[in-house]
């Protein structure tokens, strides 16, 4: 040790304890609406130097938009402090929302859609001016493409779920063009799928089945034998499932579908565990979805604006969204001459920011590197199961090997304490993490889902574990105390029956001023 | 607010004792001389400390002694007493004394088990209540998750309520090795559905709309000509609520082209309604066991079955993952029955939304 170690080894600085001290802030920030005050500007617009254009009677508007008035100032404050009372993924260890757990985002990829050439850009603009985005666009399908081994891919769909739903649209679309429209109304689903195929395929006017898991964590193949037949449009399923268990006779319930004149449909919204290792189109699917922000390291962006990317076989591609982007060997372009598509889903391109995040990230890694992050997220896991399963009262059912994620219980934990898996993470954000228990219903008791992805590293992991192994021992030695968490946190325990209230909800201002303030 | 409060002093003596339940006097005894413990005080002061917290200025009215009042006073409570004078020892009588004494107030809390449930339903209460469960067991839905859940709910209870079953084993039967739930009626308890006891129960504890969206599928694809066979529960109720007439919750129901046609029927009225008809029954899961026949629906006799073209379960997505994967079961005493029932059934889960589900002869499958 130097002299200057040696002096500061003397300073009386106390020593940390083995878990990170953490308090949420807290400022009871009012709605940026409730800060509004008439006649308040950010930045002046000086004059410009050309006359004004009068627009149009009609396109002008009879009333001026009911926005908040504020200085730039109030603006900034106002965002940064929600910033500081959320647990956003650059500042906990964001391992705690399996199935949809974040990576990290690189922030070099940020600094290419701050680019004039990306930010300015209009979404009208003619194509000659536009070409390398639309080369982007082009690159980015054919990657996408092989990734999947699928035909064509849309990446117009602004989510996840819009790629689901974009799917389902499509699948509507192939059987009423052969007659069989009104006759298949049935979408098959697993229970352990992404629900939003559930959902989707409900919104698009399906019934939908949904099959069980049978006694080792698979969806139960008998199950859909029953269920297939004449009137199977499509099955909707994710592997590995929400459980982290792949299925290994995937090809067979394809098979099963595809016999009845089914379609299959592959939810690949996490691909965190099979990227550059298998492929939809091995298993003989039709369909396949990709969310951007969840394989490919885009930022979430809270629901929106996030993309998503939708696959296609080749006897698909006529109900692609449109227009597509094509290319004649010297110049991109964009197709809108498709009789059977089913049509915009969403106005313009896509989410560019988004797409270009992904493909700077895609180029970044190359083929050997895609397979590399799914081998680094399988095997992150791993380490991380065996660490969870060292904490007395945690359990990982069905036993078997997972992938990029698992579904485990507390099962024990709470018959030993009575302390809910929703306790234990409501506990878990006193110390600065998040943590996510399951869908509805719970199949898996007091379950809670972890999947590290790639992005982690041995001491995130490590201190993510004993978090959960300190948070688990409090339950044994004062179970009201974990009972009464948060303690640290921006607000305290939240009523959520109110989200079954629809007399409740306000998604906008507008709705809670009609809702509760008039 | 009055938050009412009654404490079955002997639920869950049982259970320690391996005696699976305590219903009877006899059975108390016994589970005393192992060296039991009654819990359902502690479990009672629990609620009322946690009650209290939320709602300091909330009144506790119970009955004296160790029925109400002693558990009142450890949960930290000054409660008002109203008159009672219990038997000794203590009994189901007592329980339902209890509850009419404690008509006015505006949550009836009760600690205890199924046992304890179903007295509380035959004193048939003026107004909501909610189980503490305290009890050995605890299949019904009208009980909180825990103590704590079951304070806070009756003190934020804001006027919406929610049916829920009432269901109980034959302790005998349960203690020989046979599970046998039967639903004996539904309780009104605050509409607070994430605290209602959702894992072991086999009992509504979903949201209502989940219930009517059931129905409103079964009704959506009802034909014309053909007989229905509602069982008993209240979400096959809910089938003859959605088609404009009240249903019975304990008996069975046959309906045609939207109407009812028998009411509370034996086997021998169904048999004569289905003659010469398609038939096709519609049953719910009993208990937190999987039982879809056999057990609360005798009626729907193995001569019965005989002539039904189409077996429909209805379930809510909760109740089928309480199963934990187990099988439903049919145990309809005739093993050739039960055994042409095996294979896979249609579930109703909701409006247009189904599950394929292994039902198998209960004589195959081990429950307890």
């Amino acid at each position: 040790m130097g002299a200057v170690g040696e002096s500061f080894a003397k300073l009386p600085i106390e020593a940390k304890p083995p878990l990170r001290r953490f308090h949420q802030a807290r400022w009871d920030e009012p709605i940026i609406f409730e800060l509004s005050s008439p006649g308040r500007r950010g930045i002046g617009v000086p004059e410009a130097g050309v006359p004004a254009v009068e627009l149009p009677a009609a396109v002008r508007r009879q009333a001026p938009p009911a926005l908040p008035e504020m200085s730039q100032l109030h603006v900034l404050r106002h965002y940064v402090r929600l910033s500081q009372e959320t647990l956003g993924v650059d500042v906990n260890i964001a391992v705690g929302q399996g199935t949809c757990t974040m990576k990290y985002s690189p922030k070099v990829n940020d600094r290419f859609v701050s680019d004039t050439r990306i930010a300015e850009l209009h979404p009208a603009q003619p194509e000659d001016s536009v070409q390398g985005v639309l080369e982007i666009y082009w690159r980015m399908e054919r990657m996408l493409a092989e990734i999947s081994g699928l035909h064509r891919v849309s990446l117009q769909p602004n989510s996840g779920s819009a790629a689901i739903y974009t799917n389902i649209a499509m699948i509507r679309a192939y059987h009423a063009s052969r007659g069989e429209g009104e006759q298949r109304d049935q979408v098959i689903t697993t229970m352990f799928s992404h629900p939003s195929n559930a959902a989707c395929a409900k919104l698009a006017g399906y019934e939908v089945i949904t099959l069980m898991p049978d006694a080792d964590g698979h969806p139960d193949i008998e199950a859909l034998r029953a269920a297939v037949g004449p009137r199977t449009a499509a099955l909707m399923i994710t592997n590995p499932e929400d459980t982290g268990i792949y299925n290994p006779r995937i090809a067979e319930f394809v098979e099963l579908v595809h016999g009845v004149g089914g379609l299959a449909c592959y939810d690949q919204a996490n691909a965190n565990g099979i990227l550059g290792i298998t492929r939809a189109a091995e298993a003989g699917f039709d369909l396949c979805h990709f969310n951007l922000h969840k394989t490919f390291s885009t930022p979430h962006m809270c629901g929106g604006p996030a993309a998503g990317a939708s696959g296609v076989a080749e006897k698909l591609v006529p109900f692609l969204p449109g227009p597509t982007v094509e290319f004649d060997g010297e110049r991109y372009f964009l197709d809108a001459d498709r009789p059977q598509s089913i049509g915009k889903v969403r106005p313009y391109l896509g989410v560019t920011q988004n797409v270009v995040r992904a493909y700077a990230w895609i180029m970044a890694l190359g083929a050997e590197g895609l397979r590399q992050v799914a081998e680094t997220a399988v095997l992150n896991n791993n380490y991380l199961q065996h660490k969870i399963l060292q904490i007395r009262g945690a359990s990982a059912p069905w036993g078997r090997r997972r992938l990029e994620q698992v579904r485990y219980s507390w099962e024990e934990l709470y018959e030993e304490t009575g302390v809910h898996s929703e306790d234990i993470g409501v506990r878990a954000a006193d110390f600065g993490v998040h943590y996510w228990t399951s869908h509805h219903p719970y199949l898996v008791p007091e379950p809670f889902t972890l999947e590290p992805t790639e992005s982690y590293s041995k001491e995130d992991l490590d201190e993510y574990a004993a978090i959960l192994a300190h948070v688990a021992e409090e339950a044994r030695t004062d179970p009201e105390f974990v009972k009464g968490a948060p303690y640290n946190q921006t607000v305290h325990k939240i009523d959520p029956t109110c989200l079954d209230d629809p007399e409740q909800w306000a998604p906008t201002w507008r709705a809670y001023v009609r809702k509760h303030l008039s | 607010m009055r938050i009412g409060l009654i404490v079955n002093p002997v639920a869950g003596l049982g259970g320690a004792a391996g005696l699976k339940g305590s219903d009877g006097t006899e059975v108390q005894r016994e589970a005393l001389a192992r060296g039991a413990t009654a819990r359902a005080g502690e479990r009672a002061a629990a609620a009322v400390r946690a009650l209290l917290a939320a709602r300091p200025d909330a009144t506790v009215v119970t009955v004296p002694g160790p029925m109400g009042e002693a558990a009142a006073r450890a949960g930290g409570a000054e409660p008002e007493l109203v008159a009672f004078a219990p038997g000794e020892p203590s009994s189901a009588g007592d329980t339902r004394a209890a509850v009419r004494a404690l008509a006015a107030v505006d949550v009836l809390l009760f600690a205890g088990g199924d046992g304890t449930a179903r007295d509380v339903l035959d004193a048939a209460p003026g107004g909501p209540v909610l189980g503490i469960p305290a009890g050995v067991k605890v299949y019904s839905g009208c009980f909180a998750v825990g103590p704590a859940a079951a304070g806070l709910a009756a003190v934020e209870f804001a006027g919406n309520t929610t049916e829920a079953e009432v269901v109980d084993l034959d302790e005998q039967a349960y203690r020989e090795g046979r599970v046998s739930p039967r639903l004996y009626g539904t309780l009104t308890v605050p509409a607070a559905r994430v605290r209602l006891s959702g894992r072991k129960t086999g009992s509504t504890t979903a949201a209502p709309a989940t219930v009517e969206g059931i129905a409103r599928e079964v009704v959506a694809r009802m034909r014309p000509g053909v007989r229905y066979i509602l069982g008993p529960g209240s979400t096959t109720r809910a089938v003859g609520r959605a088609l404009g007439s009240e249903g019975t919750l304990l008996g069975v129901d046959v309906v045609a082209d939207g109407v009812p046609i028998g009411t509370d029927v034996s086997e021998r009225a169904l048999l004569d309604l289905v003659d010469g008809h398609e038939v096709a029954a519609v049953v719910s899961v009993i208990g937190g066991q999987g039982f879809v026949l056999g057990r609360g629906n005798q009626q729907i006799s193995p001569r019965v079955l005989a002539r039904v073209d189409e077996l429909t379960v209805l379930a809510t997505r909760e109740k089928l993952a309480a199963l934990g994967g187990r099988p439903l079961l049919a145990d309809t005493g005739d093993p050739a029955t039960d055994a042409r029932l095996g294979g896979y059934v249609r579930v109703v889960t909701g409006y247009r939304e189904s599950v394929p589900y292994r039902i198998v002869p209960a004589s195959e499958e081990s429950v307890g």
